[in-house]
């Protein structure tokens, strides 16, 4: 062997031999079994008891497009409140306060040790325990009235998801090295500014894949709203095959409406993602995004 | 007008404990307006944390801080020190630069954008302005062509000098340097030196934490070495550097000059 690599006659003609690339037969077999199985699929869905013009038909039904807006609301409040006292709650377990600390660790606690079936029913019974709600002396309501399914649910999934979201935003914020901090405040910046304007903003990078797995999962959460009678899609779906009995059609109606959802909100994550890697990649000084400043003679690239 | 009078910095009785460790013991130092102060002496001494403490990002134990002319960190009342609250503290910090051994620059901003943060956002300075200001600064650290640019970017030396630019930006009365060259390749150490001897000569008083002795002889007014958390010896640059007066010092720069 040492003798072949070492005569410099063979090695040069060895250098010189041509290329073949890698033949990956084990990708073509595999692409193979799968469209077999995929056939096979296609096959039963098309001969199965399923009437595919139905669930054309029932896509744009009326009842169904309401029931995809509820949805859609109840998924964008629930994150909204989800990632406002996540954000919130994170704050204040890293808080040196150790009454602000306390709570945030309760709460966390508490909103994760309990199913969310659970705390929607609580929610939406809460009359049950208090008749009455106000600021006492100012103002009250009765609970009943207060408390709706809309309302209920909101809570419900809100509150829950803040538990979740304030671990994430918690792990974004430890991921970034406390110089960042210190060389804010050494400008002058208060720790609640140098949060806001300099630690909060690269700790997205961190926090928005997790959280963007959150809001996809919230999207069919909010079906579980229906036992609070909250008449989101898939709520909407029942009610018509309870009355038509077309059962499989409607939840395949309901599912490609998820998934489309679904896909739509991947989109955007991708596109978020790639805002918030601003200075962490390497990029071509010709594609970088110009500031909003007036231009000075003889600066810039 | 009191500036003239009273230093810059004057630290009295400083003490700084982490746990049972003594960090800082009894730090007596005065650095006056317009002067530059090299602290030298083995890691572990306390030079970092001494100058950490000056700009509160330590607090100190014992003894008193103050800063042209205003007590750090605390105010008087009756008879006791009573500690400020997270906006003063703030405000007291706005006076003063530091820079990094890691630079720190934010990284999620461009250069001109690390350089404007503090004068707007902080000063609320109008933005147009704290960008001419910034470009000139940018210019005089010779970056005027990467504005545009993200730290990663960079070169360390050239991060390096936006962070002073950074620090300058807030028209800071005293900067503070902590080993700003100990992260650099050896070749990107001299374009750093070079402005901060550039700083030296416009009148900027400067504290500089540095194992640069070539860089505290030539430039610095006074040096002080420190070692196990105290103050050994100070004096003029040239004295202490070649004529120390004590053993630890003689040994500790023949250490680094071998």
């Amino acid at each position: 062997m040492t003798s072949l690599a070492s005569s410099p006659m063979v090695a040069a003609e060895t250098a010189r031999l041509p290329r073949v690339r890698h033949r990956h037969v084990g990708r073509w077999l595999a692409a193979a079994a799968i469209l077999g199985v995929l056939a096979l699929v296609v096959r039963a869905f098309a001969q199965g008891q399923i009437n595919w013009a139905v669930v054309g038909q029932f896509l744009t039904a009326r009842s169904i497009i309401t029931g995809l807006g509820f949805t859609l609301i109840m998924t964008v409040l629930a994150m909204l409140l989800g990632i406002g006292s996540g954000v919130l709650f994170a704050v204040m377990k890293m808080s040196p306060n150790p009454v602000l600390r306390g709570v945030a660790e309760f709460y966390i606690w508490m909103f994760r040790g309990t199913p969310l079936l659970l705390q929607l029913l609580l929610w939406f019974n809460l009359a049950l325990v208090f008749p009455t709600i106000g600021i006492p002396g100012v103002a009250s309501w009765r609970t009943v009235e207060v408390m709706t399914p809309f309302i209920a649910t909101l809570l419900g999934l809100g509150l829950n998801q803040g538990a979740y979201t304030a671990e994430v935003v918690r792990g974004g914020i430890l991921s970034i090295d406390f110089g960042q901090t210190e060389a804010a405040m050494s400008i002058g910046m208060t720790r609640l500014t140098a949060l806001r304007r300099i630690v909060l903003p690269q700790a997205m990078r961190v926090i928005i894949p997790p959280v963007g797995n959150e809001v996809v999962s919230m999207v069919k959460l909010t079906s579980m709203a229906s036992v609070i009678q909250y008449p989101d899609i898939l709520r909407s779906a029942q009610t018509v095959y309870y009355a038509n009995g077309l059962v499989i059609e409607l939840l395949l109606v309901a599912s490609v409406w998820y998934l489309g959802v679904v896909t739509l909100l991947s989109l955007g994550q991708m596109v978020l993602e790639r805002r918030f890697a601003r200075g962490r990649v390497r990029r071509q000084i010709a594609a970088a995004p110009e500031v909003a400043l007036p231009k000075v003679e003889g600066a810039g690239a | 007008m009191s500036a003239v009078l009273s230093p810059m910095v004057r630290m009295a009785a400083v003490d700084k404990r982490y746990g049972d460790y003594p960090a800082l013991r009894n730090i007596e130092l005065e650095v006056r307006a317009g002067e530059v102060l090299c602290i030298i002496g083995p890691s572990g001494s306390g030079k970092s944390t001494l100058l950490r403490c000056i700009n509160q990002l330590e607090s100190i134990d014992a003894g008193a801080i103050w800063v042209d002319g205003d007590l750090i960190g605390h105010r008087v009342v009756g008879q006791t020190l009573h500690p400020l609250g997270d906006a003063q503290v703030a405000a007291q910090r706005r006076k003063i630069g530091m820079v990094f051994q890691r630079f720190n620059l934010f990284a999620h901003m461009t250069v001109l954008q690390n350089v404007i943060e503090g004068p707007v956002t902080v000063q609320r300075r109008p933005r147009e302005e704290a960008t001419r200001k910034a470009r000139e600064l940018l210019g005089r650290v010779g970056l005027a062509d990467r504005q545009n640019h993200y730290p990663s970017e960079l070169s360390g030396g050239q991060q390096q000098r936006v962070a002073i630019a950074r620090a300058l930006a807030m028209q800071p009365q005293l900067l503070l340097f902590d080993e700003p060259t100990s992260a650099l390749d050896p070749e990107l150490v001299g374009e750093v030196l070079a402005v901060m001897r550039d700083l030296a000569a416009s009148g900027m008083t400067m504290v500089v934490v540095t194992h640069e002795l070539g860089f505290a002889r030539e430039v610095a007014d006074r040096v002080v070495f420190m070692d196990a958390g105290a103050v050994v010896e100070q004096g003029p640059a040239a004295a202490v550097l070649t004529a120390p007066q004590h053993q630890r010092t003689r040994d500790f720069i023949s250490a680094v000059i071998k």
